[in-house]
């Protein structure tokens, strides 16, 4: 059997390599997509904890957290087109006009 | 070695290296491919977690209906080839790394410092995580919830369709 | 039971299955020719050999032979991945549908090798068996968009475009299609699915409604007419196909046929019995009799829907684009809903 924390070093690595995703890239659709990886590790973590606990509450949790993100996607590319028709571009560094 | 190991490293490694290629890919559009091959190893390590309501979900949810999203988006918008941002800044690159690993042993030290409970037993294990238990759940004690996830769901429609929809003048 | 002989027997299943399917789908090619030529009056293929029965392996060859061209804006590791993906979910489909009963063992010898009981289907102990097919036709959508936008052509990528957006929307009406049938059996598993249609209470006749839905819905799956609109090369310049040629457009054209054929099987499965005989246990037929007619009666009735299927193409126009999109939406999808709400009803008086 695979021990509990196999699982979670693997969420961590996922999760960390989401962070530099966002934090490293500029096209927008890349951002939110190291978005949905962090999300997937969070996931990762709550279905390893259920399973290893025989608790059903972490596998539903994830069930929420899909459904959540899909709505977040649905809303956030609504987002990126609306950007792209009046900026044309969806490279953050560019898209700055709430800055002073 | 046993079989569950095997599929277990397969798995990480596949897991593992397309976030990695999702990240540094210079074509967004590889980039989402990579990372609906990542959720499809994501999936698999989901069935040898004895969850496969959810391994099935991950697949019709986030293959099936998020990432073609983002698909159609990235294919019907081009943008143009994004300028990294390490093109200026070389050095940069190399402290991205560092702090990444820093962060990664933080999260390490974490979960490998804590201790954890009982391990349950694997008929329980099996038990957790078919369609008729989260089911059960779902419908009786998190009916609230439900309720609720399925009106984020409807505002979230609406506000795709006029947020998207071309302005009417 | 060792888990070698498991996986023995489970590869055992898959080469013997998939022969069928590759050779009935082979078959089907050279069938949809004859069949064109009957509706339209003409002769069909009658060159290569006895009555053009070799004629599938002479297209094959064909096909193989030609050069392989790829265009020079394709991006080309994904534009050679897509056929390949097209052709395995296709195939893979058929790993849980069962094609008869599970026999329950008593001989000791064979016991050895199969353990108490034996499954028609490849993989019998997924559960959510329902699931898993309606996880493959989801990822069935990359293939398409995956070759519409790696071919570097406009028109592929709006052909690409054009059908992924028709596969998604019509997958929805087939979800709750099969919503409705699972209410009913109270399970995702297929086996159990095909007991629950005991006798004549197939789902055909329980929620006539459900079954028009998705055999629509399959239609448009597997973009077979009245909802071809890649093979529309005057008006559309063809589909997400177009800069496809030699064995790679053979993919397609391969994975076309076996999704036809892994529809019909799905419909059988879950509208018309599956390999259920009605009243069959009365005639005092011994039992392997019964399986193997059981069998027979599974693959007819998978024939029968591939006749439908062909003759539906050789007698309906096509639709034009908006009008394939607002029958999914605005007709399909509501009368998903009612079915579903007509069997909700039916198991609450019922039960």
């Amino acid at each position: 059997m695979i021990p509990l924390e196999y699982y979670l070093i693997l969420s961590a690595f996922l999760f960390v390599t989401g962070v530099t995703g966002v934090i490293t890239r500029r096209n927008a659709i890349v951002v939110f997509m190291s978005i949905e990886l962090m999300l997937n590790a969070a996931n990762l973590t709550f279905v390893a904890y259920s399973s290893f606990f025989g608790d059903v509450v972490g596998q539903l949790f994830v069930f929420f957290v899909m459904a959540v993100a899909a709505a977040e996607v649905a809303i956030g590319l609504a987002i990126i087109i609306a950007l792209f028709r009046n900026k044309e571009t969806i490279n953050i560094d560019e898209i700055n006009i709430l800055k002073w | 070695m046993t079989l569950e190991q095997v599929l277990f490293g397969f798995f990480a490694l596949v897991a593992v290296v397309s976030a990695v290629m999702m990240i540094t890919g210079k074509n967004p559009v590889v980039s989402a491919l990579f990372l609906v091959l990542n959720f499809g190893a994501l999936s698999g390590t989901y069935v040898l977690l004895r969850a496969q309501f959810i391994a099935v979900v991950q697949i019709i949810v986030y293959a099936g209906a998020i990432m073609v999203l983002f698909l159609f988006v990235l294919m019907l918008l081009r943008p143009d080839r994004e300028q990294s941002y390490f093109k200026d800044k070389p050095q940069m690159k190399l402290l991205a790394i560092i702090v990444g690993v820093l962060m990664l042993a933080q999260i390490a030290y974490a979960v490998l410092s804590t201790t954890t409970g009982k391990v349950a037993e694997e008929a329980s294990r099996i038990e957790t995580g078919t369609i008729e238990n989260i089911g059960r759940e779902l419908y009786t004690t998190y009916l609230l919830p439900f309720e609720a996830i399925a009106f984020v769901l409807l505002t979230a429609t609406l506000g795709a369709l006029v947020l998207s929809k071309k302005k009417l003048d | 039971m060792e888990p070698w002989i498991n996986a023995g027997v489970a590869l055992g299943k898959l080469l013997i299955l998939a022969n069928i399917v590759l050779i009935n789908v082979a078959y089907l090619v050279y069938w949809e020719r004859k069949l064109s030529a009957w509706a339209q009056s003409r002769v069909g293929p009658n060159r290569v050999g006895p009555a053009g029965l070799l004629q599938p392996f002479a297209d094959v060859l064909k096909l193989v032979l030609k050069e392989d061209i790829v265009p020079t804006q394709a991006y080309k590791p994904i534009h050679t991945l897509a056929p390949f993906l097209a052709l395995f979910v296709a195939f893979t489909s058929f790993a849980v549908i069962p094609i008869g009963p599970d026999i329950t063992i008593a001989d000791s010898a064979w016991q050895a090798i199969f353990g108490d009981s034996f499954s028609f289907a490849i993989i019998p102990s997924i559960n959510p068996g329902i699931l898993y097919i309606l996880a493959l036709t989801s990822i069935g959508v990359y293939a398409i968009t995956m070759s519409g936008w790696s071919s570097g052509s406009k028109y592929s990528l709006l052909g690409g475009v054009r059908s992924s957006a028709q596969m998604i929307s019509y997958e929805i009406s087939m979800g709750f299609s099969i919503a409705g049938v699972v209410l009913l059996a109270q399970s995702l598993s297929p086996q159990a699915i095909i007991e629950s249609q005991s006798g004549w209470m197939w789902n055909i006749f329980v929620q006539p409604i459900g079954f028009i839905t998705f055999v629509t819905a399959a239609f448009a799956e597997t973009n077979r007419l009245p909802f071809d609109l890649p093979e529309a090369e005057p008006e559309l310049v063809g589909g997400y196909h177009t800069e496809y040629s030699s064995m790679k457009f053979g993919s397609f054209f391969l994975a076309e046929y076996a999704n036809m054929t892994t529809a019909s099987a799905l419909i059988v499965l879950l509208y018309l019995g599956g390999w259920q005989v009605p009243y069959i246990e009365k005639l005092g037929l011994s039992e392997t009799l019964t399986v193997i007619i059981q069998v027979a009666a599974f693959f007819l009735k998978v024939a029968a829907l591939l006749f439908f299927f062909i003759w539906v193409r050789w007698s309906i126009p096509r639709f034009r684009y908006d009008q394939l999109m607002s029958i999914g939406w605005k007709v399909m999808f509501p009368l998903a809903l009612i079915n579903l709400v007509w069997v909700a009803v039916i198991a609450m008086i019922f039960n």
